[in-house]
């Protein structure tokens, strides 16, 4: 693939379920349908966490409804030795990757900044300064290149994300290091308020490769299969040593920024309306039936697997978590400093006043 | 402290596989101030190298390299040029053991020349301790000798915590014969340079030479000084710093930084809350002036020196004791 120009934006199989073209690349029906099952897990995690922030029990959700076919081929297409660097969009992504939503949310439910291992589950923490997770993706990607180790890197940002210096520099240095990591960018249309338009006169967001020599990608973000095929190519070329691939994913954010957004101040309804038709489950779904592989029997099993996550996430979500203030002292450092020591001992006994 | 900085990388690096290097000019080269000299001839690119000339990407990639096994020792080339990975280094580099309650260690260094006196034209002098300093999950280090520059770059290097590794340019030129075996001190212990019965002179990193020689200066004057080193900005050696100034009543905080809001005005505060009954008089800061920092020509103004730490002791009541 050249690096001085992106191609046309791939796409498989259209709004309607048909496939486009003839079919030649198309994953085969069995992941196909596999996928579809995890798009409605992601599907339904969105939902339920959407309810829990209604509920009071977490602070604050992002999420990434309509754009569940990116979180889900993100993840699916990863070996288990390779890293996901996340953002704090992509609990879905995560929660694919196989790590237990429950963990996932304790971030935003506020008990603490992380509730999973990275180094067990080979997921980076959630980032929210935007893009600065990207330099740590190549940084785990060249380690492992340097020890020999085939690891790839799956390394997600937004749209807003790309105009961010830190951006520029994992991709200039991907490229100079040829490290094995997959940029993809969730083209979702905001940062927040901010549209596309504002962000970048590109004549594409993949077409920013172009510049470090990164072949830039453009893939329909709603295409679950277009997904996973220029997904699973990027990473079988990072694995082959031939360097970093940046993937622009069309897709769009269908809800809020979080639920303390209120996107009229912003943008159109009929523009959301023109994007519910293209979403990936709808599609996925038609194309599914069409063919024959998605049985009613099948999608009730689907639905209630979902159901059983759902009902697993309300009660690790349900309870009152107990916290232990003394934590807040004890990670800074490997060894608490002297200083940090004092002061666990202030907190403890204004603690101990407190309860005599 | 050039010879005994570059020996230390060697030896680290030798002693441990997982220890990498690299930054601007790092590499061939062997650095601006061939502190890496000979490191890529020795040890191969693949251990020390040079990067694209952006220091939140090798901040960020330091990370990322440590998060999967490797000890990253990084330069950043001039203090001032640290700034453009301020956010790598305050949102991830001191908060990623923190945020991940322990789980993702960074054993990681970063390198940084700092401070002025060597007629640096601007950006290229800068003092910057008290934003590393202030900011929780980093350790501060900077050496005042070869001896312990050399010991406290291979602690700092094998350290599980990261590291800000401060060097004091002024000094890189200094000579002073090394052990064969020089000792490394752990972090965050100071040390007594020169005993003193009539105050403590309170310095770090380019201010030890000076305070040592504002002591000398007095001894001919029929003062006492004694100087405490602290080595170490963060973990704060409270036991030492306090003990000295126990003994002689008297302190004065002496940093080329900005005084204000700055390291010297913590250590004063820090010695008056814990000192206070044993004080003849207020513990006094000299430090560089609150202005950007000077061109060649004016350093010297700005620069606490040997008079300026004698005037300020002067001012320690002595007619009240």
């Amino acid at each position: 693939m050249s690096s001085g120009e992106v191609a046309q934006m791939m796409r498989l199989i259209d709004e309607t379920g048909a496939v486009v073209g003839d079919g030649a690349t198309l994953p085969a029906p069995e992941a196909l349908l596999d996928g579809y099952r995890r798009l409605v897990l992601a599907r339904r995690l969105n939902e339920q966490a959407e309810a829990l922030v209604r509920q009071g029990r977490l602070a604050v959700y992002p999420s990434s409804h309509g754009q569940e076919a990116c979180q889900v081929a993100a993840a699916a297409v990863l070996a288990e030795t390779d890293w996901l660097f996340p953002t704090y969009r992509d609990v879905a992504a995560i929660a694919a990757r196989g790590v237990d939503p429950v963990d996932v949310l304790v971030m935003l439910r506020g008990d603490w900044h992380c509730g999973y291992d990275p180094l067990a589950t080979r997921v980076a923490p959630q980032a929210t300064p935007l893009a600065t997770q990207l330099p740590h993706a190549v940084g785990v990607g060249h380690a492992a290149r340097l020890k020999g180790e085939d690891t790839v890197v799956m390394a997600l940002c937004g749209d807003g994300a790309t105009s961010e210096g830190d951006f520029h520099e994992a991709l200039n240095f991907a490229a100079v290091f040829a490290s094995p990591v997959v940029f993809l960018v969730q083209n979702n249309k905001y940062a927040i308020s901010v549209p596309l338009s504002r962000q970048s006169a590109a004549e594409s967001l993949a077409a920013k490769g172009v510049g470090y020599g990164v072949p830039g990608v453009r893939v329909d973000g709603n295409d679950l299969a277009a997904l996973t095929v220029v997904l699973s190519e990027a990473v079988a070329r990072a694995r082959r040593g031939e360097g970093p691939t940046l993937v622009e994913a069309d897709t769009y954010r269908i809800h809020a920024h979080t639920n303390a957004d209120d996107p009229s101040r912003y943008r159109a309804d009929d523009e959301v309306e023109k994007w519910r038709p293209r979403d990936p489950l709808l599609r996925l779904r038609a194309h599914l039936t069409t063919t024959g592989a998605l049985t009613s029997r099948l999608e009730a099993e689907f639905a209630a697997a979902a159901e059983e996550m759902a009902a697993h996430v309300r009660a690790g979500m349900g309870g009152e978590s107990v916290l232990d203030p003394a934590e807040l002292f004890a990670h800074v450092y490997s060894t608490p400093t002297p200083q940090l020591r004092e002061q666990a001992a202030l907190l403890a006994a204004e603690l101990n006043e407190v309860r005599s | 402290m050039i010879q005994a900085l570059n020996r230390a990388l060697h030896d680290a690096m030798a002693a441990d596989g997982s220890v990498v290097v690299f930054g601007e000019d790092v590499g061939p080269l062997g650095g601006v101030f061939r502190v890496t000299d000979g490191l890529t001839a020795t040890f191969g690119e693949n251990r020390c190298f040079d990067t694209p000339l952006a220091e939140s990407g090798i901040v960020g990639m330091a990370v990322g390299m440590a998060m999967n096994g490797l000890r990253p020792v990084v330069e950043m080339q001039f203090d001032a040029f640290a700034f453009p990975a301020f956010e790598q280094i305050v949102s991830h580099v001191a908060k990623l053991a923190n945020r991940t309650r322990g789980r993702v260690r960074l054993p990681m260094v970063i390198r940084v020349p700092y401070g002025g006196g060597i007629g640096g034209v601007e950006h290229h002098s800068d003092s910057s301790e008290a934003y590393y300093a202030h900011t929780p999950g980093l350790l501060v280090v900077t050496p005042a000798t070869n001896t312990d520059a050399y010991g406290l770059l291979r602690a700092a290097i094998e350290h599980p915590d990261p590291v800000v590794f401060l060097e004091p340019k002024r000094q890189y030129f200094t000579r002073e014969e090394l052990d064969p075996e020089p000792a490394v001190p752990p972090i965050g212990r100071a040390v007594v340079r020169r005993d003193g019965r009539d105050a403590t002179l309170i310095a770090y990193g380019p201010s030890v030479p000076v305070a040592l020689a504002a002591a000398e200066q007095a001894a001919t004057e029929g003062r006492d000084l004694g100087v405490v080193d602290l080595r170490s900005i963060v973990p704060f050696d409270d036991e030492t710093v306090t003990a000295a100034v126990r003994r002689t009543g008297r302190a004065v905080v002496v940093a080329e930084a900005p005084g204000f809001a700055s390291v010297a005005s913590e250590i004063a505060a820090r010695v008056s809350e814990r000192c206070f009954h044993h004080l003849e008089a207020p513990v006094r800061r000299v430090t560089g002036f609150d202005v950007p920092y000077p061109p060649p020509r004016l350093e010297q103004h700005h620069l606490p020196g040997v008079d300026r730490i004698l005037d300020a002791v002067d001012d320690l009541q002595w007619e009240i004791a």
